[in-house]
């Protein structure tokens, strides 16, 4: 057989994280009951006229700038017609012959080394509402509360050869637009989407085989698999003989399978013209640097001050950057805690663990950094000790509770009396006649049994230092 | 007539335009656009090399609102004009097969 | 007295002073309404409860001191695409037989601030798709100066129910001449303002590069008066404009000496009536002598405006009317099978001919492959057509001359000829493309009796141009009513 290689394009729309809607001063939010979010705009009353959110307009630019991107100093809307019940003007205000930003292209990390993926240009456009279908009555029901939430469309060049690359580069988009704070780039709630331009040739060809587009891709495992079984299709098509028609196929993720989503009643014929109810948007010299002087640090910066500043190792600041969410909550718990190492301890190991366990994303974590900067002072203080520390971890990780509250609650402070401390070890120390002659002997081992002895008894609430000061009293008298 | 419209253009844009013409309308619409599109043709005599295209009369750029929110759930107004719906939803034919 | 016969402002005045009451006014409009309606028809709605409701919130405001306007407690009415939250609007259409919106547009909300008392909702041309009136899903609206003819449109209702005074005055739409072609063929006045003056947020759009809302009137001075109180600048609307002033009474003078008018030869070739064109001829020389220099001058590129009209009109509208899909609100046909043929049957069966034929025509020219030989290239030959009038006002202060090449046909004869209908909006369509304002006021009669218009452009935002010469005209003749309007019918 031959060997084939892929040539892969992605559309990624990105829900931006405004307030308000693109061109009405609806909420944004996610939720919601059905159309609670709307208005005559982004309902499609007659009548009501759309006027441009600026901040879509910052966020858009920004990560332009971000991408490397020109930005476009002249830049219209354009009207795409088609109709279909989730857009309710029945017309989709999106940008064609004039985007915000062109020409750009971002870097990714792949076996042969940095690679750049270009990218064709970025748009602004509206979102469009959700239908449910209703089992009960067969029909379809219509909720506008996204209809008009902005997006951006990033359109990357036919770049990327493999799923590989595919993850990368977007895990590179999302890691870059979370740290601009355009958005939170959830991809199980729809606000970063990807659709896949793929076509197949023959290993060394030049020209580009037919592509088709997949849509449908709630997230990274479902973009894997829908490129590599869209790959295997082509394939086998190509060697049976026959031709890869170009056409939009809808991923499902549960049958791993694709079909077409064509219909007679879709001509394909968008007939945009330049939307007459919005004005042009004039970019100038000094807008452009105003965004830039505002770009946040991005992560190859934080990286470098995490090693410099707060002393931690690069690959603990990788992975705590690896998250913009997981990087400002470290940032704010050293603020106030003082202690980067211990922060970046609780970060990289115990919420990466739980994170792991639970197959969760970093965004989801809502601990707030006060609480685990408590936790840290009840440690360096001596109130509780490790052991206990990690219950109390797993407490504030969950429920986001006050660990100075809960460990005084739930009786967790370390057992610090002398008195009752010295009963019980001499009580073990009676009772373990063989460990204290080891000891004797020299066996450094048959001290840490006994101190172990004594946690058990106290439940892990005594204070280890403690017990060791006593037991070693006890001991050489 | 110049502009000779054919039944598949006249098939085709009433796809587009999402209208379901009677055969009498279809002949009548044939002749319509076919005269209309001559007479439009009378432009082509104009040399416009050279013209930008000018879609809004006044240079006015840059119209923009701040990202406030202003509007809160006016659900009931809004839906009390719907042919049909549900659960606070426009309902419609199901559109997934 | 019949204070139906008094304008607007005489009747504010009156109000203002305790003489007329604001519920008195508005039962007059309403009764004069109830006994002339089967006659004109202008109204798809008439809202006598609302009405009289309002009449009696505005009575209280005047009484408490809080409404001082000059047009407060006056009864109007709104043409039937403007939307009025809680009252039927239709567009005529059948599309929107049961629309009740949500919301008011700007301009109405405007006109309520000013103490405006709506009667109901005037009949035009589907859409404002039309210039008789008669492609309205409610009836054809009949010519107060002869049943037999058109009033115009699309604009028809506006412009036929001031002429026939059941209201004191309207609001109208213009896209290609919408409320000065019916103006003229009332025997009223109407202004249609520079685009962006009035927000069109709320007015249910057609060509959205094209339309503005507009007062037609008995005279220059009512309108004047609408026209301060319903333009503003509209945060909710991305193409009004922040005008530097809106002040437009302090052109109402009687004064037009050195002003400079153009009349373009262009408006003057085949096709127009003798008779409106000798009336016109002869507005001219009176402006003339009383100081006015008039010249004759090439325009140019008049025939051009048509084809480009409706090249850029129906691509819009192909657009702004998709929305009407029986999903949202609106008209859905009974039966169907499915989504698109929801969609099909409700909007075939909603739509009208020529609403039908517009949106035909509009895909069509946005679609792959013609977008550039069509679309563009109209959008071209607007930024030609804006050239020539910027050249024009370089040398002149206004433009003058016919609103239409004839007066009202009869009803029935101009539907079946498109391009012949089409042909009668030669001298206003010009003005929508470039943005400019214009004003048609009566100047004669033609041999049957029917009103001639006048019509007066100006540059952009040179309104108060074409409203002093508009007023200095005016002073020299009388106010015409129709016989429907002398009889006494309570
Ligand atoms: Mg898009
Ligand atoms: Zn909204």
């Amino acid at each position: 057989m031959k060997q084939y290689e892929m040539v892969i394009g992605l559309e990624v729309h990105v829900e931006l994280a405004t307030k308000t809607k693109i061109f009405c001063s609806c909420t944004t939010q996610f939720g919601g009951s059905p159309n609670t979010h709307t208005c005559p705009v982004c309902t499609g009353m007659p009548g009501s006229l759309p006027v441009l959110n600026k901040q879509v307009v910052e966020y858009a630019m920004a990560v332009g700038i971000a991408t490397n991107c020109d930005i476009t100093r002249y830049s219209k809307f354009d009207r795409k017609n088609y109709f279909y019940p989730d857009n309710p003007q029945n017309y989709q205000i999106s940008q064609l012959y004039l985007p915000i930003c062109r020409n750009g292209y971002v870097e990714i990390e792949t076996q042969s080394g940095t690679k750049k993926i270009g990218i064709h240009e970025i748009h602004m456009e509206e979102d469009a509402g959700k239908l449910i279908h209703d089992e009960w009555e067969d029909c379809t029901l219509v909720d506008y509360n996204r209809s008009g939430v902005p997006l951006i469309e990033i359109v990357s060049e036919p770049d990327l050869r493999s799923a590989q690359e595919v993850i990368t580069y977007l895990e590179k988009l999302r890691l870059l637009i979370q740290y601009l704070g355009a958005s939170d780039c959830k991809l199980n709630e729809g606000s970063m989407r990807a659709d896949v331009n793929l076509s197949i040739r023959p290993v060394g060809a030049q020209e580009y085989g037919t592509r088709t587009e997949m849509k449908n891709l709630n997230s990274f495992k479902a973009i894997s698999r829908a490129i590599e079984a869209e790959k295997l299709r082509q394939i086998e098509l190509i060697e049976e003989g026959k031709t890869v028609i170009q056409e939009t196929r809808r991923w499902d993720d549960n049958k791993e399978y694709s079909y077409a989503m064509r219909s007679k009643e879709d001509a394909q014929d968008y007939r945009y013209f330049p939307d007459p109810d919005l004005a042009p948007v004039v970019v100038t010299q000094e807008w452009v640097d105003s965004i830039l002087n505002r770009q946040p640090e991005f992560r190859d910066a934080k990286i470098k001050r995490y090693i410099e500043d707060f002393k931690i190792p690069e690959y603990d600041a990788q992975i705590i950057t690896s998250s913009k969410h997981l990087a400002d909550i470290f940032e704010e718990t050293v603020e106030l805690s003082g202690q980067p190492k211990e922060a970046s301890n609780w970060i990289m190991v115990e919420t990466m663990h739980i994170l792991k366990v639970r197959e969760m994303e970093p965004e989801k974590v809502s601990f707030s950094p006060s609480n685990l900067a408590k936790l840290i002072k009840l440690i360096e203080s001596g109130k509780i000790n490790r052991t206990v520390a990690k219950e109390v971890f797993e407490v504030i990780f969950d429920k986001d509770m006050d660990p100075e509250k809960y460990v005084e609650e739930n009786g967790l402070i370390m057992e610090s009396d002398e008195g009752a401390l010295k009963e019980i070890i001499q009580k073990i120390v009676d009772a373990n006649p063989k460990s204290v002659e080891d000891f004797h002997g020299g066996k450094e081992k048959a001290l840490g049994f006994l101190v172990g002895q004594a946690m058990k008894e106290t439940k892990g609430k005594a204070n280890p230092a403690l017990i060791n000061k006593i037991l070693k009293e006890i001991l050489m008298h | 007539m110049s502009n000779i419209i054919t039944d598949e253009t006249i098939e085709y844009v009433s796809i587009l335009a999402k209208l379901d013409l009677s055969e009498e309308e279809r002949e009548q619409a044939k002749k319509d656009m076919g005269s209309m599109l001559d007479y439009i043709d009378k432009l082509n005599e104009l040399n416009t090399q050279g013209v930008e295209p000018m879609s809004h009369i006044f240079p006015v750029n840059n119209v923009f609102r701040e990202d406030v929110l202003e509007n809160g759930d006016d659900r009931d107004n809004l839906l009390s004009n719907a042919p049909q719906k549900k659960d606070g939803c426009y309902k419609v034919p199901k559109t997934v097969e | 007295m019949d204070i139906m016969s008094l304008t607007a402002l005489e009747m504010g005045r009156k109000i203002k002073n305790k003489e007329i009451g604001v519920v008195e006014a508005a039962k007059a409009a309403l009764d004069r309404s109830e006994a002339l309606e089967s006659i004109v028809h202008g109204f798809v709605t008439l809202d006598g409860e609302g009405a009289i409701r309002s009449a009696q919130r505005i009575q209280k405001l005047i009484d408490e001191g809080t409404l001082t306007g000059p047009l407060a407690g006056v009864p109007m009415a709104v043409k039937d695409n403007i939307c009025t939250k809680g009252l039927l609007t239709t567009c005529s259409s059948k599309i929107l037989y049961n629309f009740v919106p949500p919301y008011s547009a700007q301009a109405v909300l405007n006109m309520e601030k000013a103490g405006a008392v709506i009667i109901g909702k005037t009949n035009m041309d589907e859409f404002a798709m039309g210039s008789t009136t008669e492609t309205s899903a409610y009836g054809v609206t009949r010519n107060p100066w002869n049943m037999d003819h058109v009033p115009g449109g699309s604009s028809g209702g506006s412009c036929a129910v001031v002429a026939s005074e059941e209201v004191s005055y309207s609001l109208g739409s213009d896209t290609g001449g919408s409320i000065r072609q019916p103006s003229s063929f009332c025997g009223v006045t109407g202004i249609k303002p520079t685009y962006g003056t009035v927000s069109r947020y709320g007015l249910i759009a057609y060509g959205s590069s094209l339309d503005q809302i507009g007062p037609v009137a008995k005279n220059v001075s009512d309108c004047t008066a609408i026209l301060e109180a319903v333009a503003s600048f509209d945060k909710k609307d991305s193409t009004s404009v922040l005008r530097e002033n809106y002040d437009f009474s302090s052109a109402l003078v009687d004064d037009v000496k050195g002003m400079k008018i153009g009349i373009p030869r262009d408006y003057f070739g085949q096709g127009l009536d003798e008779d409106v064109k000798a009336a016109v001829m002869a507005a001219a020389s009176i402006l003339e002598q009383k100081g006015a220099i008039v010249e004759e001058f090439d325009l140019s590129l008049t025939e051009y405006a048509i084809p480009a009209y409706y090249v850029i009109a129906s691509a819009e509208a192909s657009s702004n009317l998709a929305r009407f899909d029986g999903v949202k609100y609106g008209y859905r046909a009974p039966e169907f099978e499915g989504l698109h043929e929801m969609y099909k049957k409700s909007r075939s069966q909603g739509f009208g001919a020529e609403v039908k034929r517009r949106i035909m025509l509009g895909s069509f020219v946005l679609s792959s492959g013609y977008y550039d030989a069509y679309y563009l290239k109209a959008l071209r030959t607007k930024a030609l057509i804006k050239e020539a009038f910027d050249k024009a006002f370089a040398k002149y202060d206004i433009i003058l001359g016919p609103v239409a090449p004839s007066t009202a046909p009869r009803l029935g004869e101009s539907l079946t000829d498109p391009i012949k209908m089409y042909l009668g909006d030669i001298y206003t369509i010009a003005v929508n493309l470039a943005g400019l304002p214009a004003i048609s006021l009566p100047c004669g009669r033609d041999k049957k009796g029917l009103p001639i218009g006048l019509q007066l452009i100006g540059d952009c935002f040179k309104e108060n141009n074409i409203i002093r010469a508009a007023y200095s005209f005016e002073q020299t003749r009388e106010y015409e009513r129709p016989e429907i309007a002398k009889e006494e019918r309570r």
